[in-house]
């Protein structure tokens, strides 16, 4: 079991998402980062899909109250185990009674939690990615425990580890295919869209990342359609609304622009400030 | 059958969108409905899931497609090929809403505004058979077609930070009902009992695109026994299959 001493700013159990329930209004939900979740579960042995603990610019403190093995990937929130220094992108051998705690945000924004076999919190739909309305809690709080299995044999080589491509964490390129409404807007707004640098709001969560910069707009609403994340949206104010893992499944604002899935994980390590450009990658 | 002139667009590497003229219109969403139908059903490699709304299907596929020219090809085939399902496939269901009290937040809003009885409103609202075009913005909120238009109401200039579960509304020129508790900027005029949302079951919503929605106005007393009934997991929805 393993306890919730402290929440940070903003965690949450995370696995790929929630397939096939968008018909029915749910959001896919599932981890940000699908590269750094995916290379956590790897390092463990887990299966892809694993249930993993996305935390959020400060990371939580958490109890261990059994013997298992972790791995943090992500952003660097300089993790300790019990006060002393441990290493990103490797395995960790944990102890009963071992505290988790992290400090200073190096890079990135979003960091990845994994344990052996995956934390076995509630499944509905399909999946273990909390979403307010599907699972009982949307967070964690603190005090929450969460079961996981434990180990007959606890992997203890802490050998096992391995570099991670930091382009992923200060790339300024997001690459982009023409969404649905692209060839509505003028030759002009097109060259600029990729001319242009785009700066994260404040406005950026689960749900969408809004960018600062106004973009001319003409173009009209056009009636409610499909989204997905990485939906990038025109508000009539000329806003641009990047949508993200958990949001809608259908809105009404002109898709200028989809993101290539690996993008998503780039973008979700951004926040306030980030700068960034759009690249396009022609199917 | 009328053939449609669709078209077909790659969305991001793993998705096709597939676009009816922009119209919210009934022969558009049979349209729709008939080809999302044959899709589902035509074991198409890759596919996670066919979503739809008022003029458009969006294919999900699991993997990049590699070939966007060639699945093209393939579902345009299946558009031509196409059959409509029996009409008997979907169902009309009466929902009960209470009116009264509390529940009608802004009834005397539209009523003043629309120099008519809040009897009038009520009656004109549970009078309309609603068509469910479909399901979005929040888990089980059903996109409905159908509000007559002298009870079209603007949204309300500040959105409300809280409105019920079961909240019956007016926004422009749709009404709807709040499957949970969330913000929300239509007008409320009444409260169902209903769950539009149950995440415990495998199909979590009731309601389907295509199917028919008819509200029935019931008193306070009436409410809470049939919110006992469906907190208990025992309340019989009234249905009704639709001809022809």
């Amino acid at each position: 079991m393993i306890k919730v001493l402290d929440s940070g700013f903003y965690s949450t159990i995370q696995d790929l998402g929630r397939m096939d329930y968008q018909a029915y209004g749910v959001p896919y939900s599932g981890v940000m980062d699908v590269y750094s979740a995916k290379l956590a579960n790897a390092l463990l042995n887990n299966e892809m899909d694993a249930a993993v603990m996305e935390i959020t610019m400060t990371g939580p403190k958490l109890l261990f109250n059994t013997v298992t093995s972790i791995c943090i990937t992500g952003a660097d929130l300089s993790p300790k185990l019990n006060d002393k220094t441990v290493k990103q992108n490797y395995l960790i051998p944990v102890k009963d009674g071992d505290v988790l705690t992290f400090g200073k945000l190096n890079y990135g924004f979003r960091a990845y939690i994994a344990v052996l076999g995956g934390f076995q919190t509630e499944n509905v739909m399909q999946s273990r990615s909390m979403y307010q309305g599907i699972t009982k809690s949307f967070r964690l709080n603190k005090e929450d425990t969460m079961s996981i299995t434990t180990p007959v044999f606890p992997i203890c080589d802490t050998h096992a580890g391995l570099k991670v491509n930091t382009a992923h964490f200060i790339s300024t390129i997001i690459e982009v295919y023409k969404g649905p409404e692209f060839d509505a807007l003028s030759a002009v707004q097109q060259t600029q869209l990729f001319k242009q640098h785009f700066t994260v709001s404040k406005d950026n969560s689960r749900m969408a990342y809004q960018l600062n910069e106004a973009f001319n707009n003409n173009l009209k609403a056009i009636i409610t359609s499909l989204v997905m994340p990485g939906t990038v949206q025109l508000t009539p104010s000329g806003k641009l609304i990047i949508l993200m893992k958990d949001c809608q499944s259908t809105g009404g604002y002109p898709r200028i622009l989809q993101l290539k899935d690996t993008s998503i994980g780039i973008l979700s390590q951004k926040f306030i400030g980030s700068k960034f450009q759009f690249v396009l990658n022609d199917l | 059958m009328k053939d449609f002139n669709l078209k077909y667009k790659p969305f991001g590497e793993r998705s096709i969108l597939i676009e009816w003229p922009s119209k919210i219109e009934k022969s558009v969403l049979n349209d729709v409905l008939i080809f999302k139908n044959t899709l589902e059903n035509s074991n198409i490699k890759g596919l996670v899931e066919v979503k739809c709304a008022y003029s458009s299907i969006l294919m999900s596929y699991h993997g990049a497609i590699e070939d966007v020219y060639g699945e093209v090809l393939m579902l345009k085939g299946y558009y031509e090929a196409r059959v409509a399902p029996n009409k008997s496939a979907f169902n009309l269901w009466k929902i009960p809403v209470c009116y009264e009290g509390k529940f009608g937040l802004d009834l005397q809003d539209i009523s003043l505004a629309k120099n008519m009885t809040e009897t009038e409103v009520v009656r004109l609202h549970s009078e309309a058979i609603y068509t469910v075009y479909f399901i979005g913005f929040l888990p089980g909120f059903l996109y409905l077609g159908g509000l007559v238009e002298t009870l079209y109401f603007p949204r309300k200039s500040t959105p409300r930070l809280r409105v019920e579960k079961g909240a019956v509304a007016i926004g422009g020129t749709q009404t709807g009902v709040y499957p949970n508790e969330s913000p929300g900027g239509w007008n409320v005029i009444g409260n169902s009992p209903i769950s539009f949302f149950d995440v415990t079951k495998k199909e979590p919503c009731f309601a389907k695109p295509g199917d028919e929605i008819q509200f029935y106005a019931v008193s306070k007393s009436e409410y809470d026994d049939i919110k006992t009934l469906v907190d208990a997991g025992v309340y019989q929805m009234e249905s009704e299959v639709i001809h022809d």
